[in-house]
């Protein structure tokens, strides 16, 4: 390769997230951040309640990011982001951006009444969840975001979850924001796009990221990329936003979906499974992905 | 902003030192991760096509790109291997760390 | 400008005047008026505030603690149940020096459901790190939330201004409501020393070791301790530009009394009633009402009642397994000195029961006959 050739950047070049960060290797929720900041730019507040990341940003007097940080209570991303927001407009800051940032337990569980409130009430910032299905900074403990079929320290091998994940986009298309997204790690081009286009609607805006967790899942840490890739691939994870809860985009079409047993047999929490079992994950995924390509017209 | 990119660590001798409220005055970078490491990557930059994927998947801003090509910052980078996983042309090789 | 207006208005008015930039609330018998009337009061412009209609109480502390740390004055108002379910965040707003002021309704704790008055609500938050205010008529509910923001900005620790549901809450008073340019020149705007700002970023309230939490409640403790100076100094300045007075206590009589009754909130009205009848009937009879109750104002405290040999405190609130907490405080600060007076401690009026002359009068009747208290607690008007 020549000398003179420049290397291919194809997202933001400003880091707004330093290295010297507390998260385990090969952490998705961290290049989770590093995407949302390139897009958002530093003139971003961050409501983060508990979560991986009210440990991964540092502990007291520091911080990895480059942006103001409110570390909030559990249930309070959204609640939090409401204050924040009106007292920004109060103050006469109408520029800076404000985002909750939520792990999936704080938004699909503890915090769930918090942003159905702010939702309804069509409060004016981004909500993002990076999900990665558990209670991770607690030591993994299942949450409504749980896949069926994963172990966790409360589902136990013998007894692993037997319950469905969560429907959180219909849950949150139904509140009719203004504008829902769903991205992945793998896909970081798609992921600043949306976080782009976000910043630039009024409302609430909620962005699902798909964010794999090594340590919870048990899975090697240099497949963290790979994963969030065979999840879209897979239809397990789809691409799709949708539009003041009624217009819905397929974002990445897949012509030949992967095998569901690809995707689950680089992680130890699925490793239990036995093919019946696997049958019918790849039933429940076959099922939501033809669900959501209705959705979308198609 | 210039004070956050200080890599030293703020150490508090009193608590007249210290601000009212538990606020952060100074960023992570004195917090050197590269010890964490069990292997590390090394760039075969003679097969690097300069396609920005290592740069653009690593999880602890550890890859910079100086004077257009990628160079791993060893004093931060973890080893997680996912450059070395996602490189297309396989020109990163994780390499046991010499303890 | 005189009205006749009820408690919960008082609170309205008192926010309104303070220029309040961001009120969250949710509704709760007996405070919902507080908040209509501050919805109407943004809705018509007379306020220049953000009003957010939460879904919870818990949400609304947390948006009152999002928009304090943007820089934003708050309010909020709530009683019982709602204060309960905040209790999480009244944490949060002192440990990170957040200058909320709130307004909190006694009201009785269900089981069973009870929308009367006793102070087990904002007792139960002692313990939170804020200022609590007990206050006996609407004109103090008033001034007292102008002098609240105040003191509270002064030195980020956040204030709760509390009236009894429907004694106070729902009564009609003559208030004397002050013009807005002095409140201005008395209360300037809110400009805390760190904020959430871009142009100046800091994480707030991150993970904080052993090696750093305890100094950081030691500034707030050390803070506390200068909220019963500077409540005098505002006190004293309030007066000197609005006429009124407002103290940590309210004494009555205390000086050469052989009894003194330790009261809060509207109680202590009727205590002087009783004060006065049986000055009449010859016992030198006194009234002390604890207004400032966190931080505890040992020093006014001490220096009236270590002068008078019995004191019967009442309180319309239980500490269960101990004993009522005034009692319980106004013991704490008496002991040990030269002079410790004989304290009585009497329970009265829980859920929302009057607290009449016959009250006092049993409670003077007992301390009267008794050197000591012959028991932990003494209920009055307990159907046997």
């Amino acid at each position: 390769m020549s000398k003179e050739r420049k290397m291919t950047i194809t997202l933001p070049r400003e880091e707004l997230m330093s290295s010297g960060h507390l998260a385990c290797q090969g952490c998705g929720a961290t290049l989770a951040m590093r995407y949302a900041l390139k897009a958002l730019g530093q003139k971003t507040i961050l409501c983060i309640p508990a979560c991986c990341w009210s440990v991964i940003d540092g502990p007291f007097p520091h911080s990895s990011l480059d942006v103001p940080i409110y570390h909030c209570a559990f249930e309070t991303a959204a609640s939090s982001a409401s204050g924040v927001r009106a007292g920004l407009d109060m103050v006469g800051d109408k520029e800076t951006t404000v985002m909750a940032w939520a792990g999936d337990g704080g938004t699909f569980d503890i915090g769930i009444q918090a942003l159905s409130g702010a939702a309804e009430r069509n409060e004016d910032f981004i909500y993002a969840c990076y999900d990665n299905e558990a209670y991770m900074n607690t030591g993994i403990q299942r949450s409504s975001a749980t896949p069926i079929g994963a172990w966790t320290t409360t589902t136990p091998v013998k007894h692993y979850k037997k319950e469905r994940k969560k429907d959180i986009i219909g849950i949150m298309a139904a509140h009719d924001i203004p504008y829902i997204a769903t991205a992945s790690i793998a896909y970081p081009e798609d992921m600043v796009k949306k976080f782009k286009k976000a910043k630039d609607i009024h409302g609430t805006r909620f962005i699902h990221i798909y964010a794999p967790c090594p340590t919870g899942w048990k899975s090697r840490p240099d497949d963290t990329v790979k994963l969030a890739r065979l999840a879209v691939q897979t239809g397990y994870f789809p691409l799709y936003e949708v539009e003041n809860g009624e217009k819905w985009t397929l974002n990445l079409k897949i012509k030949e979906r992967k095998p569901i047993t690809e995707y689950l047999k680089l992680q130890g929490r699925f490793r239990h499974l036995k093919q019946d079992e696997i049958d019918l994950i790849q039933a429940e995924v076959d099922n939501n992905y033809q669900k959501i390509l209705k959705k979308c017209g198609l | 902003m210039s004070k956050k990119k200080d890599d030293k660590r703020i150490i508090f001798n009193s608590e007249q030192e210290m601000p009212l409220v538990a606020m952060s005055l100074g960023s992570m970078l004195y917090n050197k991760t590269g010890a964490w490491r069990n292997i590390k990557p090394v760039i075969d930059l003679s097969k690097c096509i300069k396609c920005g994927i290592c740069w653009k998947f690593c999880p602890d801003t550890s890859i910079d790109i100086v004077d257009e090509w990628p160079v791993v910052n060893y004093d931060y980078c973890k080893g997680c291997g996912v450059c070395a996983e996602e490189c297309p042309e396989k020109c990163i090789v994780m390499v046991e760390e010499e303890k | 400008m005189k009205k006749v207006i009820m408690g919960n208005h008082a609170l309205s008015y008192g926010a309104m005047l303070s220029r309040a930039q961001v009120i969250a609330a949710y509704p709760i018998t007996p405070q919902t008026q507080v908040v209509e009337l501050l919805s109407e009061m943004c809705a018509n412009g007379t306020l220049d505030a953000k009003f957010i209609k939460v879904e919870s109480e818990h949400s609304a502390m947390a948006a009152c603690l999002g928009a304090s740390m943007a820089g934003a004055r708050t309010f909020t108002a709530t009683s019982a149940q709602g204060l309960a379910l905040m209790h999480e965040m009244l944490h949060w707003a002192s440990g990170g020096r957040m200058p909320v002021v709130m307004g909190d309704i006694n009201r009785a704790m269900a089981p069973g459901w009870s929308i009367w008055t006793d102070q087990i609500d904002s007792l139960s938050q002692r313990d939170t790190g804020w200022i609590q205010f007990y206050c006996s008529s609407n004109q103090e509910v008033l001034d007292t939330v102008i002098q609240a923001y105040k003191v509270s900005e002064k030195l980020m620790i956040p204030s709760m201004v509390i009236l009894d549901a429907f004694a106070l809450s729902h009564t009609y008073e003559v208030v004397e409501i002050p013009e807005q340019e002095k409140v201005d020149a008395y209360l300037p705007p809110f400009n805390p020393p760190y904020r959430l700002t871009p142009a100046d970023p800091h994480a707030f309230g991150g993970l904080t070791s052993p090696d750093h939490y305890m100094e950081l409640r030691y500034k707030l403790q050390k803070d506390m301790e200068k909220v019963p100076a500077l409540v005098e100094e505002t006190g004293r300045e309030y007066e000197k530009m609005f006429g009124r007075y407002l103290g940590q206590v309210d004494d009555y009589l205390c000086d050469g009394a052989e009894l003194v009754f330790v009261t809060s909130g509207t109680a202590g009205l009727t205590a002087r009633v009783v004060v006065d009848e049986l000055r009449a009937q010859g016992v030198k009879a006194g009234n002390l009402r604890i207004k400032l109750f966190r931080p505890f104002p040992f020093e006014q405290v001490r220096s009236i009642l270590s002068r008078v040999p019995k004191v019967a405190v009442l309180d319309r609130n239980i500490s269960y397994g101990h004993h009522g907490v005034f009692y319980q405080e106004v013991k704490s600060a008496m002991y040990g000195l030269p002079s410790e007076p004989a304290i009585f401690g009497f329970i009265a009026g829980l859920g929302g029961r009057d607290i009449t002359r016959e009250t006092y009068k049993e409670i003077a009747d007992y301390a009267l006959k008794h050197d000591r208290p012959e028991e932990e607690i003494v209920w009055i008007g307990v159907k046997k």
